[in-house]
Parts: C-alpha cells; sequence; structure tokens
C-alpha cells in the first residue's frame, strides 16, 4: 500500500516536471531558435544570401568595430573599479564595508538609460548643477560624453560591479589558512598578494571579465542616448534604428545583425563558463573566517579614496538629476527663486503617457513575477529532486534568454510572435508581446534564487511529509513553498526591479499605447523634454533604492546566494 | 632553535575571554602538546604565537626576542618571525608544484639559487618527497600533502615550529604512521615543537611535556608520566587515561605512609598536598580480590582483546573502571581492593 502510493507520488512528479518544463522552455528557448532559423533562411529555403549582404555593408563593420571598442575598453574600466574595490573590501581591515558594497550595487540596478541622462545633467553647457554652481562651459561647447569616451566612461562605471561581485565571491573561496601559510613564510604584502592571492582568484576576474564584456556589448540605454546624438552607431543602436525607421520590412536584416551580436555574445558566455570551470578546487580548508589584513595607517586615506569614488560615480549624477528635476525649464539655474516641483507634478500627474507608461511597466512587472514564481517554483523543486538530462540542458541554457543582449531577445519574439501559426493574428504592437519577452528574459532572475534556497533544504523535509501521506500538492504548498519563500519574495522584488526599468526589449517592442517607463524616459529626454524626463528618472530611482532597501534589510533571513550583492 | 616564554598573556574576543593570563616557558629543543577538549583556547594560543593574533594582555618572548607585549602595543609580524606552521588543512598552495611549495619561503627570504636548490630538496628528502617534487599538490594524498607542509615549514630553518591539529584530516592508519613522522624529525632536529590535539593519545605518544588545557586555562603542564600519574585535578584525571575520581577524608599519616578513608575503608594512598580530598582510581589501582573491603557489581564487561574492561558500581551509586583478564557476567558481586591510588586537593 505504502510502496504503490510512493510509486505513484513519483510518477507524478514525472509528469509534473516535464509539463513544467516544456512551459519554460517554450517561454525560454523557441525566440531564440526561430531567430537562428530566420538568418538562414530566405523564402522559406535555407539560404546564406542575406547573412552575406548584410555582413558585408560598410554599416555592419562600422557598428560592430564600435560595439567592440565601447564594450572592451568599457569593460577595462569596469575592471580597474571593480577590481580595486573587490580585492580592499575581500582582503582588509576597512570599516563599514556593508554600506560602501551596497553603493557600489547601486549603479547596476539603475537602468543605464537613466544613468546616461544623470551623467549627462553633471557636465556641458546646459547642466543645470553646473550653472547653479556657475562653472558650465559655454553655450554652444559640445557635451563631452557624447563620444565614445563618454560610451565608454559609462558602459564602466555601470557594470564594475559585476566584476566586483564575481571577483568577491572568487576572493572568499581562498581559504585564509592558504595566506597565513605564505605569510608564516615569510611573505608580506604585496608579494602575498601578487604571489598567492592574484593567481588564485585569475579564474573568476577572467569569468567576470568575459560576462562584463557581453553585458556592456548588449546594452542598449547608453550608447542610445550618448551615442545617437553624437551620429556613433553600436550594432544594438544600428538595430533599433533600423526598425524605428523602416518598420518590419526590415526584419529580415536585423535579425542578421542580431544574430552576429548573439554569436559574439555567446563566445563571451562562452568564455565565461570556460573561466568558471577553471577555478580551482581548493585543497582543503575553510574559508568561513573573512580576512581582514591589516591596512594600518593606510587604512583611513584608502577608505576616503573609495568613499570618494562611490561620491562620484553615484552621488554626483543624482545630484545632477535631482537638480535638473527641480527647475521650470532646461537650462536655468537653480536658485531659491527658480526651484519648483512642477515637473515632477507634471510628469506623476498630468501626462497621460507617462500615466500609462506607469501602468504598462507596473502591471508588465507584477506580472511577470507572479507568472515567473508559478513557474520557477515547482521547477526548481522536482528539478532538484529528479535530475533528467532535459533538465541539466535547460539548467545550462536557462540563463541564455537573459545573458544575451536584449535587443537579440527582442528581435527573436517579434519574428515569433507577428504571425501567430494558423492565424492572422498578431502579437507585434501589443503589450502581450513584451510581456512573453520578459517572462523569457527574466525567468533566470526568479529561478536561481530559489534553486539555490532549495538546493539547501534537506530532503529529509520532503520525504518526511510525503512518509506521512502527504500528496504531491499538499507537500509544495506545506512544505516546499513555505521553506523557499524568502527566496521566492527576494527573486520576486528583484524581477519586479529589473522589469520595471527595462528599456532594451521595450524599446524595439512598445508602440503607442504600450510604452514602458525606460522608452518614456528615452522617448521624453528625445524630444528635449530633460526637465521632465529628470523627474521621471529621478521618481524610478528612488523606488529602485526602496526596494533594494528592502531586499537588504531582509537579507539576513535569506538562504546563501539569494540577494546577489552579497554572494 | 629558541625557547618561548609566555607572560601572563591573555586574549579577549570583544570583551570575552579566550584565554586568562597565562605564564609558561617552552624550552628550547622541547615538544610541548597542547591539549584539550575543543574551545578550550588552545588554537588561539598557537595563533598568539604565530602572530595571527596579538595577545590583550601580557608579553611573549621567541628566544631574545619580545615578538608580543601587549602593553606597549609593540608585535612583530608573523612573516619576521621565523616560525615554521603547520595547518589542519594542509594550507598548501594549490597554483604551484611541490617543490615550488617547500621552496617557497626561502624564495621569499631572497637565497641564492644553488642554496635554495640544496636547501629544498634536503628538506623534500627528509620528508620522502623526492618523487613527488614536479607533482601539483592536488595530485596526492592526505599523508603526502601533510609532509608537504611539514617540508615546507622547515626547509627555514625556523626557531620554532607551531603544528595546528595536523593528523585531525588523517584516516586511522595513517595518523599513527605520521606520528612517528613527527616524533623522527623532532628527534633529528631538535626544533622546538608546540602541537596541538584534542586526542590524548596523540599527545602522549609525542610531547616531551603536555599542557592540558580547559576553559583558556593550562590546568597542568607535565610530562605525559607525571600527568597519567599525578594528576592535579578532576579535570586531568578524567581527561588523561579515563581515572575515576572519588572524595576521601581522614587523612593520617604514619612513618612515611599516608592513608585516607574512602567510603569508610582505610586504604594507602600516595600524595604531595598536605590535606588532599580526592583520589585518583586508575584501572591498574583496582585489584578484584573476593576478600577485598569495597564491595561493588558488575554493570558491563566490554572485551578490549585479552582483556576485559569492567564497569563497576560501588554501594552508593559511584562508578569504577576496573581491567580484568577475565569476563564477569553483568550483577555480579566482586570485592575491591584500592593499590595506592593518587590523591590531590581539589578546591
Amino acid at each position: 500500500m505504502i510502496a504503490q502510493k510512493t510509486a505513484k507520488g513519483s510518477r507524478s512528479e514525472d509528469r509534473l516536471l516535464s509539463f513544467v518544463l516544456l512551459i519554460a522552455i517554450t517561454v525560454t528557448l523557441t525566440p531564440v531558435l526561430r531567430l537562428f532559423l530566420e538568418g538562414v533562411t530566405a523564402q522559406d529555403r535555407f539560404s546564406l544570401s542575406l547573412m552575406r549582404d548584410v555582413l558585408g555593408q560598410d554599416s555592419t563593420h562600422r557598428a560592430l568595430w564600435h560595439s567592440l571598442t565601447t564594450a572592451g575598453l568599457g569593460t577595462l574600466v569596469s575592471v580597474l573599479i571593480g577590481s580595486t574595490f573587490a580585492f580592499l573590501v575581500a582582503l582588509t581591515d576597512l570599516r563599514a564595508k556593508a554600506a560602501l558594497v551596497f553603493c557600489l550595487m547601486i549603479p547596476m540596478m539603475i537602468p543605464p538609460q537613466i544613468t546616461a541622462l544623470s551623467w549627462t545633467q553633471i557636465m556641458g553647457p546646459s547642466s543645470v548643477l553646473l550653472k547653479t554652481i556657475g562653472m558650465a562651459p559655454p553655450l554652444g561647447a559640445p557635451q563631452p560624453l557624447y563620444s565614445p569616451a563618454g560610451i565608454i566612461l559609462l558602459l564602466g562605471v555601470q557594470h564594475s560591479s559585476i566584476v566586483f561581485l564575481t571577483l568577491r565571491a572568487g576572493l572568499r573561496a581562498i581559504p585564509q589558512e592558504v595566506i597565513e601559510a605564505a605569510r608564516i613564510s615569510g611573505a608580506k604584502g604585496l608579494r602575498v598578494w601578487w604571489q598567492i592571492i592574484v593567481p588564485l582568484c585569475l579564474p573568476s576576474l577572467a569569468a567576470g571579465i568575459a560576462i562584463t564584456f557581453v553585458t556592456a556589448l548588449g546594452n542598449f540605454g547608453i550608447p542610445a542616448m550618448l551615442g545617437i546624438p553624437a551620429g556613433y552607431v553600436t550594432l544594438p543602436t544600428l538595430i533599433y534604428q533600423k526598425l524605428a525607421g523602416l518598420g518590419t520590412s526590415v526584419l529580415a536584416e536585423v535579425a542578421v545583425l542580431a544574430m552576429l551580436i548573439g554569436f559574439v555574445a555567446i563566445c563571451g558566455i562562452l568564455l565565461q563558463r570556460f573561466f568558471q570551470s577553471q577555478q580551482r578546487v581548493h585543497l582543503v580548508g575553510s574559508s568561513s573566517r573573512p580576512l581582514a589584513i591589516a591596512l594600518g595607517r593606510a587604512r583611513l586615506p584608502i577608505e576616503a579614496l573609495l568613499w570618494m569614488i562611490v561620491a562620484v560615480i553615484l552621488l554626483l549624477p543624482m545630484l545632477g538629476l535631482l537638480a535638473t528635476s527641480l527647475v521650470p525649464a532646461y537650462g536655468v539655474p537653480l536658485r531659491f527663486d527658480t526651484v519648483t516641483l512642477s515637473s515632477w507634478y507634471e510628469t506623476l500627474f498630468r501626462q497621460p503617457a507617462t500615466s500609462r507608461a506607469f501602468f504598462n511597466s507596473f502591471s508588465l512587472a507584477i506580472g511577470t513575477a507572479v507568472v515567473l514564481i508559478v513557474i520557477c517554483l515547482p521547477l526548481a523543486w522536482l528539478m532538484e529532486r529528479n535530475p533528467t538530462r532535459l533538465g541539466r540542458l535547460f539548467d545550462a541554457l536557462v540563463d541564455l534568454p537573459y545573458a544575451l543582449p536584449g535587443v537579440v531577445l527582442a528581435i527573436a519574439m517579434i519574428l515569433l510572435l507577428i504571425n501567430l501559426p494558423f492565424t492572422d493574428a498578431t502579437l507585434y504592437g501589443t503589450i502581450w508581446i513584451i510581456f512573453l519577452a520578459y517572462l523569457a528574459r527574466f525567468l533566470t532572475v526568479m529561478f536561481r534564487p530559489i534553486q539555490a534556497s532549495i538546493r539547501q533544504l534537506d530532503p529529509a523535509m520532503n520525504e518526511a511529509a510525503q512518509s506521512v501521506g502527504a500528496s504531491l500538492w499538499q507537500r509544495l504548498r506545506t512544505i516546499i513553498l513555505p521553506l523557499s519563500a524568502p527566496s521566492a519574495a527576494a527573486g520576486t522584488i528583484l524581477v519586479f526591479l529589473t522589469a520595471f526599468n527595462e528599456l532594451t526589449v521595450s524599446a524595439l517592442l512598445w508602440s503607442s499605447g504600450t510604452e514602458t517607463l525606460g522608452v518614456m524616459i528615452f522617448n521624453l529626454d528625445d524630444s528635449g523634454e530633460t526637465v521632465m524626463a529628470s523627474a521621471l528618472a529621478m521618481t524610478i530611482v528612488l523606488v529602485v533604492m526602496a526596494l533594494m532597501a528592502a531586499i537588504q534589510l531582509s537579507a539576513r533571513n535569506l538562504p546563501k546566494g539569494v540577494v546577489p550583492w552579497q554572494t | 632553535m629558541a625557547d618561548i616564554r609566555l607572560a601572563s598573556v591573555a586574549k579577549h574576543f570583544d570583551g570575552v575571554p579566550a584565554l586568562h593570563p597565562l605564564t609558561a616557558h617552552i624550552h628550547d629543543g622541547e615538544f610541548v602538546a597542547l591539549l584539550g577538549p575543543s574551545g578550550c583556547g588552545k588554537s588561539t594560543l598557537l595563533r598568539l604565537l604565530a602572530g595571527f593574533e596579538a595577545p590583550s594582555q601580557g608579553s611573549l618572548m621567541i628566544g631574545d626576542t619580545e615578538v608580543a607585549n601587549a602593553q606597549s602595543g609593540q608585535a612583530v609580524p608573523p612573516e619576521a618571525r621565523n616560525i615554521g606552521f603547520v595547518f589542519q588543512s594542509y594550507a598548501l598552495w594549490p597554483h604551484m608544484t611541490v617543490r615550488r611549495n617547500v621552496s617557497y619561503p626561502l624564495e621569499v627570504r631572497g637565497l641564492g639559487k644553488a642554496e635554495r636548490i640544496a636547501q629544498t630538496d634536503a628538506a623534500l628528502q627528509a620528508t620522502g618527497l623526492e618523487k613527488f617534487a614536479d607533482r601539483m599538490p592536488s595530485d596526492l594524498s592526505g599523508g603526502q600533502r601533510q609532509r608537504i607542509a611539514l617540508a615546507r615549514c622547515l626547509v627555514s630553518d625556523p626557531q620554532a615550529v607551531l603544528l595546528d591539529e595536523p593528523l585531525a584530516n588523517l584516516d586511522v592508519a595513517l595518523r599513527a604512521s605520521m606520528q612517528d613522522v613527527f616524533s623522527d624529525f623532532h628527534k633529528r632536529t631538535g626544533a622546538t615543537m608546540v602541537y596541538v590535539t584534542h586526542d590524548q593519545a596523540e599527545a602522549m605518544a609525542m610531547a616531551d611535556r603536555i599542557a592540558v588545557m580547559f576553559e583558556g586555562r593550562i590546568v597542568q603542564l607535565d610530562t605525559p608520566e607525571t600527568l597519567y600519574a599525578q594528576p592535579r585535578s578532576t579535570f586531568v584525571a578524567g581527561f588523561v587515561g579515563e581515572g575515576t575520581v572519588l572524595p576521601i577524608n581522614g587523612i593520617e599519616r604514619q612513618d612515611n605512609i599516608t592513608r585516607a578513608r574512602l567510603y569508610g575503608e582505610r586504604i594507602a594512598i600516595r600524595t604531595d598536598a598536605d590535606h588532599p580530598n580526592q583520589i585518583c582510581i586508575r584501572p591498574e589501582n583496582i585489584n578484584i580480590t573476593e576478600t577485598g573491603d569495597l564491595r561493588s557489581i558488575v554493570q558491563r564487561s566490554t572485551y578490549l582483546g585479552g582483556r576485559y574492561r569492567l564497569t563497576l558500581q560501588l554501594p552508593n551509586g559511584a562508578l569504577l573502571k576496573a581491567e580484568s583478564p577475565e569476563r564477569y557476567a553483568d550483577g555480579r558481586q566482586l570485592g575491591l581492593s584500592i593499590q595506592m591510588p593518587w590523591a590531590f586537593t581539589e578546591a
């Protein structure tokens, strides 16, 4: 009787697993597959002629070169900032590390178009902040950020936390004894760092560099805000310009461009996985105690320097943004008699387009989070309980829609949904195409934290419930859900945060009536409404920081590996 | 080589005492084991000697150098102490070959190449690692990794060698053979060695003197023989060699023989205290005789190979451990006579 029941229980688990996996694979991987098919066919037959044409064009070459240089040099900037912070935070006795790390993480969570907007507010002739303190360059002087160098700098700032996080995780895996052994052998200071620490963390640094490069390559917000005014086009902005200018007639052409950028990105991702696997398995040893090499007298100056960097890359642009959002019109200096909240009022309560964008982004973010939690919770649990080959394959590929540049996914989604099979209906131009794209893109954002917490669950908890006769649904509801709820909640907030701010995917998929907040800021700035764009951006920054603080405050109750900036 | 002097050294972590002030002298060339249950402060003491921690109080001398002084705040960092340290986890550098792991301390000291090779080879040979010199540590077994760690710490001719439970990660058979490696190494080099362990057999087998530690204090520092024969507290008597401690009274001295009363029976005792109030009864202090004055009941007998260990209950409920060549059935009454147990004073 009991044996029968267990057998039946595991059969129903198998069925559920296949079912959920099917949904998850359909949602995440079919768009990518569809894109690949488009690139290698013409009139429904295998052909590479289109590919040859597009790849031969000068504009393609130029955009590819621009993409590679900005992403490459931007990564270099990220490495400089991120690794300096990672080494100092992970190895030394700096004070207030948690606050420092939190501040360093904010640029990563702030959407790139807001980063770009805020930096342009502290430079150039019309900067409200510079005008207020009387340091603005004369009218007609160029905006220094509208240049390749500006794109590189901001890409570097935006992604330095990725380098920081991967490198710090690698440093934490080094057992403390290994470093003590070097010291007791007589090695000190920089020698320990150079001969012991650096070789041991090199694989994680390389992995961090690879993934930073891929992320920078796919960044749309920064080259769009800074590059388009300067006529400097990268691959994502080239795709955007073609699609925005010529509509779906160029779909096949941009599909090839998307494949090109997808190809470069996949090379980067493979490189990253290779390095990750190279991370040496350390010979026995605990890494429980965090390292705290005494900096001695250098501590205060180093702390001051690090906080100054944080102030420059975080506080200053935010001040610029705030100043711009408080003036009546762009270019007016901020004084006691000019300060006004009118643009805030206008943005938040008057403009129908912005209220619509708020509504759209809010419902998209909530909807995505809810659907993903319903998919991911049983999926993560079942995959952990019965590892199948299909499950492992899915596990290896689930990151792809998130790691691939957003434009690639957006083009893939258009191709997949522009003509629904067997009907004349189309989802292109509706909010549903954005919704489905978000499901594909953010599935991994929800899946990984839940997976991390379920891996740490004792399998006996489920078996105990099974032994007293609880059915699959009862166990999911009464055992698994409550135990993984904290991580699921963190995942929900993360999905909400990223979806709420999303620009790249929606920039290609929106149409009148389905604008998102990300698109709205971009459009407002594009049409010269910089003051309103700043007010809207400032609102979003405040929402982001509040949500991050909420996660941070609950971090103590979450399993390890759930909060992305607390690896 | 050098001696080590601790003068009222204490250590607090955030105000919580981990080590109470302790004063001790470890002689030049001596092998001292720090023995105690986990959390007794033995590893903290070792890390103080190495310089990974600074004392909260007191001062510490290695040879003629004062390496730490809490009052003046002066502290020689670990890299300048010329000390060897063998970690429980070996702490080998996974990115260096065995040879480079061993020669690293010489490299750091800036020795010439020829000299470096000669000394490294000598250290590899002393630990029987010559043929593994060009392998990576991850290719070797636990015992071999432990030898690398030992070779690395002896290559630079340190003033003292500190070992932090170096055998804890090895299996039982390997542990015995590594004990011989450590003992031989100590005999050959005459190095001052401080060895942390929670295993009393390990400490007894190797150490010249054992410092038994409990709750942040050294409760007794003596040779293994003295510790076993003359424990000075209930803790040491119970921790080293499974002694049973029972209360005594009515001390009488007559013709160089001291007698005391144990549950009403008069027995002769050994002691150096004026007013001992406890005795430590080891299995060899107990004779099983039909006519023994002390009556007991067999609770359990466990076969140890060649002999049995008996757990005996006295009429007042106290339990004794005795040994006997023959098995006795549970519940059987036995008479005991207690032969010259060690008596001490416990506050």
